[in-house]
């Protein structure tokens, strides 16, 4: 079943990209999308029915060199089966919402075929994607990675005739490939040490690489944190965090469904699906798991600011994500991984929701992309506001303080700012809750500039602006349900007790003492009903009974440390530890009533009041700017150096200067080769060296 | 078959003297019949040499299907393929039809054209399978003639120039591997490479002319042999007469100078320095390592500022061969079967861009990125076999490009990490170079007058890449038809690599590890 799961949408990628010619572009879209649901059912089934034990599925060989042996093969675990569900479920819904949003494509001419160029890519996509994340191995995994990255590479780069599309999809994959720089490095250093790079192995050398130091360049390192930090590295890139960020706000070059697909729900979140699987190493690496955490709240920060002053609706979103991202790893880095899955999922579903939402509004606006003209638009359209509404509800994490009820940005987000008190890092909390109120403020600013006020820009297209068709409206609905829902149905399997967390990732978990002792009580996972289904908000009270983790490394989906308890003290934070975030929410949301209902014409006076700081945010804090100085430019000047002075200064030069009174003689004979000469002379040449060869072997036997 | 090797080695000999001697005549017939013989006899020597792929025996890392017999003036005519050589033979086998097919429309000197390029089959096939020092130098050497001629007589406007400079460069190289063979000769009694692999020559140090030399006689011939493999390669900073050689050359003759001519080095490197010269090798490696790592970004930041397409692809060439090297001289398992796969994956994939150059070179006539633009819109079959190999040449996993960069990096990390660091940025400017030059060449909009009338590929063109293509994925999705043939045969290589190095009271270097 799985392996059917993870082909289909290969199957559907193939069958619609080169077959379309012969069943006729419908067809072929259909079967993509067929093959799509088809994958997405099997993987609910997959998620439901997972009975806590990690199962491999070898599939077929591949790489083999001495000691390293790798395969294609599926590892099933906990981790596997939720982002099997976030993958199958967008992907599909986002396979459905292009029917509507690809037809008639203002980018392309009469008579051209792009649609199921776009399907095939989708497919193609989610099939690389599937297996990142269901790989046994790390060269599996690098595998999906890289075969995302080119997917994302071609849909950037769908609108082939843009110059900035163009420009923008070649950014993407070689921004990638820095972090994957990282990554390879990373993989060369675990199979050094361990002598494998297969999953299992890696983690049960993981405690041993904790106490090895490893000469890499310059000097000696902790190899775990050497080499956590190099995986991060990878991470950095796909989930664009702060540094190799610059990619993902040009990636909204391609068309919208892609970016919800894989600039919002899916490849952006794979650096942190890696930092989780990874969790039984990370573990042993305190010091990249700092960094992974200063990382991840920087970026968080810095990309809700960036957010505040945007224009275009996608890009508003874009830094959203980048945002969300942060948070995530923020979680990852103070080792709450499940937390940092539980917002990934939330996550999949309101993000990507907001932006096929934000693809309705585009696809009403006749392509048109900039809030600036957008305006009153909530009567026009109102099934796309109120799904958007949800999806900014759910984002900005409202719900009922102290409860476990609200919306899944809520639930999630305050797991992850608990989390983050709980785990030391005080520079992690404070930034999230900053950037949670600058989430709020931007989320709103974006509802109330597109659907409330008054109409401003073209009347014309205002006029004509229309609700989109069905096949584009179900998605909207469906992950609204999921951005209610998801969070208060899986909050306890996520972020609740640790027996109940442990038995979602099928993790042992012992029995704790009042005595802070524990007892190796080794509980049976293997039998668990579906987790899904005890995960209601607030567990019954529980008695006396208190557990913690007793896994193994590699025991389970996730691993936790021994002296891990950032799960039992997020729960215990105080009580204004675990308001914060909704304070912070309830501020953003009434600065952006103030500033752009109640009165509208602040924002364009502070902008000019504070110029410096809103040109340095508009700008995107200049990164583009100076990548172009200190990378881009120097790269191409050394090239041109290189190959002036140094091949043909340097190497020709002293080469020709040598030969220099050969090359003319040569030439000068070889001017009568146009009249046959040089076949004459090539004889000569050969039995030339033919003389040579006998002298020196006659030469040779005499000896 | 007992003589298998030669028979395949001497079918495109056989066919060019055919072609020699009884087609007359310089009319359309004449050269529609000079191609038909040369396509017949290359794919008969592809098929006959699958007899040799399907019969050979894998766990055996001895020299397999052996030829030997009495020769001139008290010579030997020695063949036998192992693990190593055995599939550099099918690429040269499986590359030449392909050859033969992409040179469907030369019409100038159609015969001698053919006939250069079987007599150059019949040379390459010599140099994998023969196990004499001396028919090794002649097949190495005489190579270099016909490719010369194809350059020479059928290249651009620079030919000249082009052609002399290649010639020169390789030709000074190998003078210094011939003195070295006759010092061994001198030493070992024998020219047998068999016995030669198991001789041990001298490595105690010493002087000369006031520089003391680590590894004595090794290291000499170590450098000697060094010379002409580094050229062939050709390694940094000796590569200069590669994209002179790749631009001035008919399309036919840049695939074969890239998928075949440019492997002897790296087969040379793993037939004579390595299991030859230890000692020499070992003292040696960092040196050989550095001047990789160096390449690949020398090169790839050169390619990135090239206008020329075919230069662009000659210099990739260059940084891809320095995976090759580094991977040699990391001297373990994964390093080695790396280098084999990487040469056998370039084999396939540098062919297929020169290819895919030649296809828009024979409609435009020129090569000059700046003059296209715009092609997927009327050459969308184009666009896409376009797309694969640059994803291929940038490494993508799943292609065939991917596993030779990834075994070699893994093998270089192990010996040092900085060279593996260095080399592992290759794969950020390959990236760069490649999709910049697709980029320009494919993407766009159709703007140039020139092109809007251009057409898409040919059912001749289809059918050149589908076999490049198949291979390209076979060997990305399942590597094991490569690793499982070479994989014995280079891990009796590193034993005995190893076992020379100790018994010469020498550890071979690696990255530290403390617990």
């Amino acid at each position: 079943m799985e392996t059917i799961l993870l082909f289909a949408p290969l199957v559907g990628a193939i069958l619609c990209g080169f077959g379309y010619k012969y069943i006729g572009e419908k067809a072929a879209m259909w079967t993509a999308t067929g093959m799509l649901f088809l994958s997405a059912f099997l993987s609910w089934i997959s998620f439901l029915t997972f009975d806590g034990v990690t199962q491999h599925i070898e599939v077929l060989r591949w790489i083999e060199s001495g000691s390293l042996s790798t395969s294609w093969g599926i590892r099933l675990d906990r981790l596997t089966t939720i982002m099997l569900i976030v993958i199958t479920t967008v992907s599909s819904l986002v396979h459905l919402y292009s029917f509507g949003y690809m037809d008639k494509d203002p980018q392309w001419k009469e008579g051209e075929s792009y649609k199921p160029r776009f399907f095939a890519y989708l497919s193609f996509f989610t099939f690389a994607m599937l297996m990142l994340v269901t790989s046994d191995n790390l060269v599996q995994m690098f595998f999906g990675w890289e075969g995302v990255g080119v997917a994302s590479y071609l849909l950037i780069g769908f609108y082939y005739r843009k110059p900035t599309a163009n420009a923008a999809a070649i950014k993407a994959f070689v921004v990638n490939r820095v972090g994957d720089f990282g990554f390879a490095l990373g993989i060369f250093g675990l199979f050094f040490l361990t002598d494998s790079i297969n999953f299992n192995d890696v983690f049960a050398a993981a405690p041993k690489l904790a106490e090895t130091q490893l000469t890499f360049l310059w000097t000696e390192w902790n190899a775990a944190n050497l080499l956590a930090f190099l995986l991060f590295v990878g991470a950095m890139g796909k989930s664009a965090q702060l540094f190799l960020h610059t990619w993902l706000p040009d990636a909204m070059e391609g068309p919208t469904p892609v970016s919800a697909l894989i600039h919002a729900a899916t490849m952006v979140t794979a650096g942190v699906f890696l930092v989780c699987r990874m969790s039984p190493l990370m573990e042993f690496a305190p010091e990249a798991m700092a960094f992974v955490t200063v990382v991840g709240a920087s970026t968080a920060f810095f990309a809700a600011t960036v957010g505040l002053v945007q224009t275009d609706i996608k890009r508003v979103i874009a830094y959203s994500t980048c945002s969300q991202l942060g948070y995530m790893f923020v979680a990852a880095g103070v080792g709450m991984y499940s937390a940092a899955m539980f917002h990934l999922l939330t996550h999949a579903f309101f993000k990507a929701l907001l932006f096929l939402g934000a693809g309705s509004v585009i696809n009403a606006m006749h392509h048109e992309q900039e809030m600036t003209e957008y305006g009153g638009l909530r009567k026009k359209i109102p099934f796309t506001y109120w799904s958007m509404m949800i999806g900014t509800l759910a984002i900005t994490g409202v719900g009922i303080p102290l409860t476990h009820i609200g919306f899944a940005g809520f639930l999630s987000k305050d797991a992850i700012i608990e989390s983050a008190y709980a785990g030391g890092s005080g520079y992690g909390f404070w930034l999230l809750v900053v950037a949670a109120a600058m989430t709020s403020f931007y989320s709103w600013r974006l509802m109330f500039l597109t659907f409330f006020g008054k109409a401003r820009g073209d009347k014309h297209t205002h006029d004509h602006a229309h609700e989109s068709p069905i096949t584009m409206l179900i998605p909207l609905g469906v992950l609204s349900v999921g951005a209610v829902l998801a969070g208060m149905l899986w909050y306890g399997s996520f972020f609740g007790h640790a027996d109940q967390v442990g038995k979602f990732y099928g993790i042992p978990v012992a029995e704790a003492s009042a005595h802070g002792e524990t007892s190796d009580h080794g509980e049976d996972t293997g039998h668990g009903e579906p987790a899904a289904d005890d995960g209601h908000g607030e567990v019954a009270a529980e008695g006396e009974h208190h557990y913690v983790f007793a896994g193994k490394p590699g025991e389970g989906g996730l691993y936790f440390g021994k002296d891990n308890t950032v799960l039992d003290d997020a729960h215990a934070a105080p009580v204004w530890v675990k308001v914060s975030p909704f304070v912070a929410m309830l501020g953003g949301l009434l600065m952006a009533i103030w500033f752009y209902i109640i009165n509208p014409s602040l924002p364009g006076r502070l902008a000019t009041a504070q110029k410096p700081l809103y040109l340095f945010f508009k700008n995107k804090w200049y990164f583009d700017e100076l990548y172009n100085v200190i990378f881009v430019k120097p790269a191409l000047a050394i090239g041109r150096f290189l190959w002036k002075r140094g091949d043909g200064g340097t190497i020709d030069g002293f080469l020709n200067g040598v030969a220099m009174g050969v090359v003319p003689f040569f030439t000068r004979l070889a001017g009568r080769a146009q009249t046959g000469f040089i076949f004459t002379y090539a004889f000569w040449m050969v039995l030339g060296i033919a003389a040579l060869v006998t002298w020196m072997s006659i030469g040779g036997g005499a000896h | 078959m007992d003589n298998i090797l030669s028979i395949v080695t001497f079918i495109p000999a056989v066919a060019a003297a055919i072609l020699a001697l009884f087609l007359r005549g310089e009319d359309e017939a004449a050269q529609r019949n000079a191609k038909y013989v040369a396509l017949f006899a290359t794919s008969i020597t592809f098929l006959v040499s699958l007899g040799i792929y399907f019969e050979f025996d894998p766990a055996n890392t001895g020299f397999q299907f052996v030829e030997e017999a009495e020769w001139l003036i008290g010579l030997k005519y020695k063949m036998g393929v192992d693990g190593i050589s055995v599939l550099f033979v099918m690429l040269t086998t499986f590359v030449m039809p392909l050859t033969i097919l992409a040179s469907w429309n030369v019409t100038s000197r159609v015969k001698e054209y053919m006939i250069a390029f079987l007599l150059l089959e019949t040379l390459m096939l010599g140099v994998f399978m023969a196990l004499d020092l001396v028919l090794f130098y002649l097949f190495f050497e005489a190579g270099l003639i016909p490719m010369f001629l194809i350059i020479g007589i059928w290249g651009g406007a620079n030919r000249i120039y082009a052609s002399f400079k290649f010639f020169l460069y390789t030709f000074l190289g190998s003078v210094l591997m011939l003195v070295a063979m006759v010092a061994m000769f001198a030493d070992a009694g024998t020219t047998d490479i068999e016995t030669l692999m198991t001789h041990t020559f001298a490595s105690n140090s010493f002087d000369v002319l006031g520089i003391h030399v680590v590894g004595g006689m090794q290291t000499l011939m170590f450098l000697a042999f060094f010379a002409s493999f580094a050229v062939k390669m050709p390694m940094w900073p000796v590569h200069t007469w590669l994209p002179d050689a790749h631009v001035q050359a008919p399309t036919a003759g840049s695939v074969v100078l890239a998928a075949i001519l440019l492997k002897m080095g790296g087969y040379g490197f793993l037939r004579f320095s390595l299991p030859m010269f230890p000692v020499g090798s070992e003292v040696m490696t960092d040196l050989v390592l550095w001047m990789s790592a160096i390449a690949i970004v020398y090169t790839s930041l050169v390619a990135l500022v090239q206008e020329d397409m075919k230069k662009l692809i000659a210099y990739s060439s260059v940084a891809h061969m320095g995976f090759v090297t580094m991977g040699i001289f990391s001297a373990n398992q994964q390093g080695i079967d790396g280098a084999i796969f990487q040469m056998l994956s370039h084999g396939f994939i540098s062919a297929a861009l020169f290819l895919i150059v030649g296809v828009i070179y024979d409609r435009m006539h020129t090569r000059d990125i700046s003059a296209y633009g715009g092609l997927v819109i009327r050459m969308p079959a184009y666009a896409l076999v376009f797309m694969f190999f640059t994803m291929g040449n940038v490494g993508l996993p799943g292609t065939s490009g991917f596993v030779g960069e990834f075994l070699t990096l893994m093998g270089a990390f192990q010996k040092n990490t900085w060279v593996a660091a260095i080399a592992t940025t290759g794969v950020i400017f390959s990236a760069c170079y490649a999709l910049w030059l697709y980029r320009r060449v494919v993407f766009g909009d159709m703007i140039k007058a020139g092109l809007k009338t251009i057409t898409d590929m040919s059912m001749r063109e289809r059918v050149i890449f589908a076999p490049l293509v198949v291979m390209t994925i076979l060997l990305g999705v399942y590597p094991a038809v490569v690793t499982d043939i070479i994989g014995p045969s280079t891990e009796a290589l590193v034993a005995n690599f190893n076992q020379s190095l100790a018994a010469a009271d020498l550890t071979p270097a690696t990255q530290t590890v403390s617990h």
